[in-house]
């Protein structure tokens, strides 16, 4: 990495960084967008079963979480204006806000994984296996996407809490704030994912 | 960029020799040049080659009598399917794009480097270690997995070998390839010469370009497939188990969703070196410079909507056959456009008949018969006829090993003497040619016959009324291997005790040739300005 410092003292491209990340993002969509696809198909195929297997579901959880998801994403907007005010300490705050109600969505989700095992409603399970094949898809499928997004609001809390870091070090500052911007933009997709999870699984019934 | 300037009378260091402050190994393993990322890959990628070529010449002993019971039947299902994993994920798609793509894109464009080096370098980590998974798994679990390269349920979840570790690795590389996507749209956007307008851009970047964007829109789509694979086989999700209501026709759905795409990951930058290579030989500019350009991108656009004619056998809809049947012919007129554009470069240009240019006509002439091949199964009576058999392997191997093999063959005797600063021996590289073509041609023209006679692939065993063409295909394998045992010899004998080339010993007039060879780290002492495109050849003025 020295050695890429000296060789390109000068290069500095925000706008291709955000470029980058944009596409990185495409690649996100497309990665659900094949879960999507499944879950259409399965739909289609067994309308009734996936109405029955919705009413298991806890529509109040599920609710809950989205609107600190969306809470959390004005928080990290919040901080992107601070930092480009030259706000350090309020940025900080925001960042920080962000990470604390990833970390209260995480903890909702555990409970409600919790107690859907409790019910026996997970994959492999004696219950399970009495109930009919769509309803056994949509329970697979509730487990994958929830959990591959729950899998990516975790990465999310590990890339802001690096960026807490470096806003104290003042490495993002006010005119060097396109890792935040970055971050911002993966965490409000992490976002978006999950408003289109809560009425395919939650509201399904 | 004082530093950089050490004993050569003032001249920068070549990225060779500039080892900034590690030593040895760690200064390529750490180096985010783009130059030492790609000669990394390019080493990687041409062990896997080796691997998988070995594998495949045992393969081929095996449908010979006498050596029939070298293997196994088991082990033949597990040689067909690392053969098939190793060259296909190892070899043909990180081939062009990271070895020739990092090396050359930054310096054909004119610029310094990619716009995410370290990320470069990361996605490099990535590869190997998908590459490492990917070998673990064929001596640790159950055994090497036994799927072939496809992976198709229900097989793939029931078998007991070692299936979610082979496929996690494969997950592992679609971020490599990914990432590298990425990297190359952000570099051709962000970082082109002051003065290289899109249609001033040489067209092996346009190429990369199309890739590109494959990469990081298909990729996806694998790696959620083999998430789903592997959460099956692991916990038993069920979406592709017909028992809990899953459907295994979805996997087939997804798998080729990425894996057609794929076929233009591999054979677009091979295109797109060719496209180089021609009018620097032929000493004219090139023959329709904005269609060779745009069927790129409609090649990758088109590409991207036929996956399910490799579906014509699974049970899908009669309108969706024939939707797919069309689109499949569709996609053969960008590739047709192409080599009517590259015989048209060659029609009254100053040819000069070098190595690079041998393998380039032959790269011309392997893949129009694997892309007219691929037009015949197009056709839904015929793919019926034909699905599962050699004609199948034969059509691949064409397109795959004569299309892009030969293109990498092609591009790496062009670019050596860029990359490495020396030359080879171009009478070695013609004699490697010989057994080559012989080989090549006995090999899987021969499989194209048995296909048609009825030949199943991946069989272990073979009626007696197919003798004479697994004889025939067999001895072509050992010609193949003399072919590129001749030919890899001769550029590792070169690498260390090749004669100076000069910096460009083939004239070639676009960016990378106007620097030193091999290049210095910083690539140009100045970035240079472009004021025309990009094959201007001063005996035809302005062209």
């Amino acid at each position: 990495m020295n050695q890429a410092a000296h060789a390109h003292p000068e290069h500095r491209d925000d706008f291709g960084a955000k470029l980058g990340m944009w596409l990185f993002l495409l690649t996100e969509i497309l990665l659900f967008s094949g879960l999507f696809l499944g879950y259409a198909w399965m739909r289609t195929r067994y309308p009734a079963e996936f109405h029955h297997a919705g009413t298991e579901m806890n529509a109040v959880l599920g609710v809950t979480n989205t609107i600190v998801l969306l809470t959390s994403s004005l928080t990290m907007v919040l901080s992107l204006v601070a930092i480009q005010r030259g706000e350090r300490k309020r940025a900080m705050l925001g960042v920080g806000a962000t990470i604390l109600l990833g970390l209260v969505f995480l903890v909702n989700k555990a409970f409600e994984w919790h107690a859907e095992i409790h019910h026996g409603n997970y994959p492999g399970s004696a219950h399970l296996a009495t109930l009919p094949p769509g309803e056994q898809v949509f329970f697979g499928l509730y487990y994958t996407m929830t959990g591959l997004h729950g899998v990516h609001v975790l990465v999310g809390i590990s890339v802001l809490s690096v960026m807490l870091v470096m806003i104290k070090r003042g490495r993002i500052s006010r005119d060097r704030f396109v890792v935040l911007e970055n971050g911002g933009l993966y965490w409000h997709l992490v976002d978006v994912i999950w408003i289109f999870l809560l009425p395919l699984f939650y509201l399904a019934a | 960029m004082t530093e950089h300037r050490a004993a050569h009378g003032g001249l920068p260091l070549s990225y060779l020799d500039d080892t900034g402050s590690k030593r040895g190994i760690l200064a390529w393993i750490t180096s985010t040049d783009h130059k030492r990322v790609g000669i990394l890959y390019l080493y990687a990628t041409l062990s896997f080659f080796a691997v998988g070529v070995a594998i495949g010449f045992i393969m081929r002993l095996v449908q010979l009598g006498p050596f029939h019971h070298l293997v196994t039947a088991q082990w033949y299902n597990a040689l067909f399917t690392v053969h098939g994993v190793l060259m296909i994920f190892l070899f043909v798609i990180p081939g062009l794009p990271p070895v020739f793509g990092n090396f050359m894109l930054p310096l054909m464009i004119g610029a310094r480097d990619v716009s995410f080096p370290r990320l470069n370098l990361a996605s490099w980590y990535f590869f190997m270690a998908g590459a490492i998974l990917v070998v673990v798994s064929l001596f640790t679990g159950g055994g090497p997995p036994d799927t072939g390269w496809t992976f198709y349920v229900p097989f793939s979840l029931k078998t007991g070998t070692n299936v979610t570790l082979a496929v996690f690795g494969a997950f592992t590389l679609g971020f490599s390839s990914m990432l590298t996507g990425i990297n190359f749209i952000t570099t051709i956007h962000q970082m082109r010469a002051p003065g290289m307008g899109w249609f001033r851009m040489p067209l092996f970047p346009w190429a990369l370009y199309a890739t590109s964007w494959i990469q990081v829109l298909a990729t996806p789509i694998l790696a959620i497939t083999l998430v789903l694979v592997m959460l099956e086989r692991i916990v038993g999700i069920g979406i592709f188990d017909p028992a809990k209501g899953g459907d295994p026709i979805l996997y087939q759905h997804l798998f080729w969703t990425y894996s057609h795409p794929a076929v233009y990951i591999m054979i677009l930058p091979a295109m797109g070196a060719i496209t180089e290579i021609l009018p620097t030989f032929a000493k004219r500019t090139v023959f329709g410079y904005k269609a060779i350009a745009f069927s790129s991108i409609a090649i990758a656009g088109v590409g991207s909507l036929v996956w399910a004619h490799h579906m014509f056998t699974s049970g899908i809809s009669p309108f969706a056959l024939m939707l797919f049947s069309l689109l499949t012919m569709i996609v053969a007129v960008p590739s047709a456009i192409k080599v009517f554009n590259w015989t048209a470069t060659l029609y009254k240009g100053s040819i000069e008949f070098e190595p690079p240019l041998l393998y380039a006509l032959t790269f011309i002439f392997l893949f129009a018969i694997g892309g007219l091949t691929g037009v015949m199964q197009g056709a839904l009576a015929i793919n019926v006829h034909v699905h599962d058999t050699y004609f199948i392997v034969g059509h691949f191997h064409y397109v795959m090993f004569g299309g892009t093999g030969f293109a990498f063959f092609s591009a790496l005797l062009y670019w050596f003497p860029k990359m490495f600063g020396r030359m080879y021996s171009r009478r070695a590289a013609y004699v490697a040619w010989v057994p080559l073509f012989i080989g090549f041609n006995m090999l899987y023209f021969t499989m194209l016959v048995l296909g048609l006679q009825g030949m199943p692939r991946r069989y272990y065993n073979h009626l007696p009324m197919f003798d004479l063409g697994h004889e025939v295909a067999t001895v072509g394998s050992w010609f193949l291997v003399l072919g590129l045992a001749i030919f890899f010899i001769n550029l590792i004998v070169a690498k260390f005790r090749g004669a100076p080339a000069g910096d460009n010993p083939w004239g070639g007039v676009t960016l990378e040739w106007t620097t030193a060879s091999p290049p210095p780290t910083e690539n140009f002492e100045e970035i240079p300005v472009v004021t025309h495109g990009p094959y201007v050849f001063e005996q035809e003025g302005d062209a």
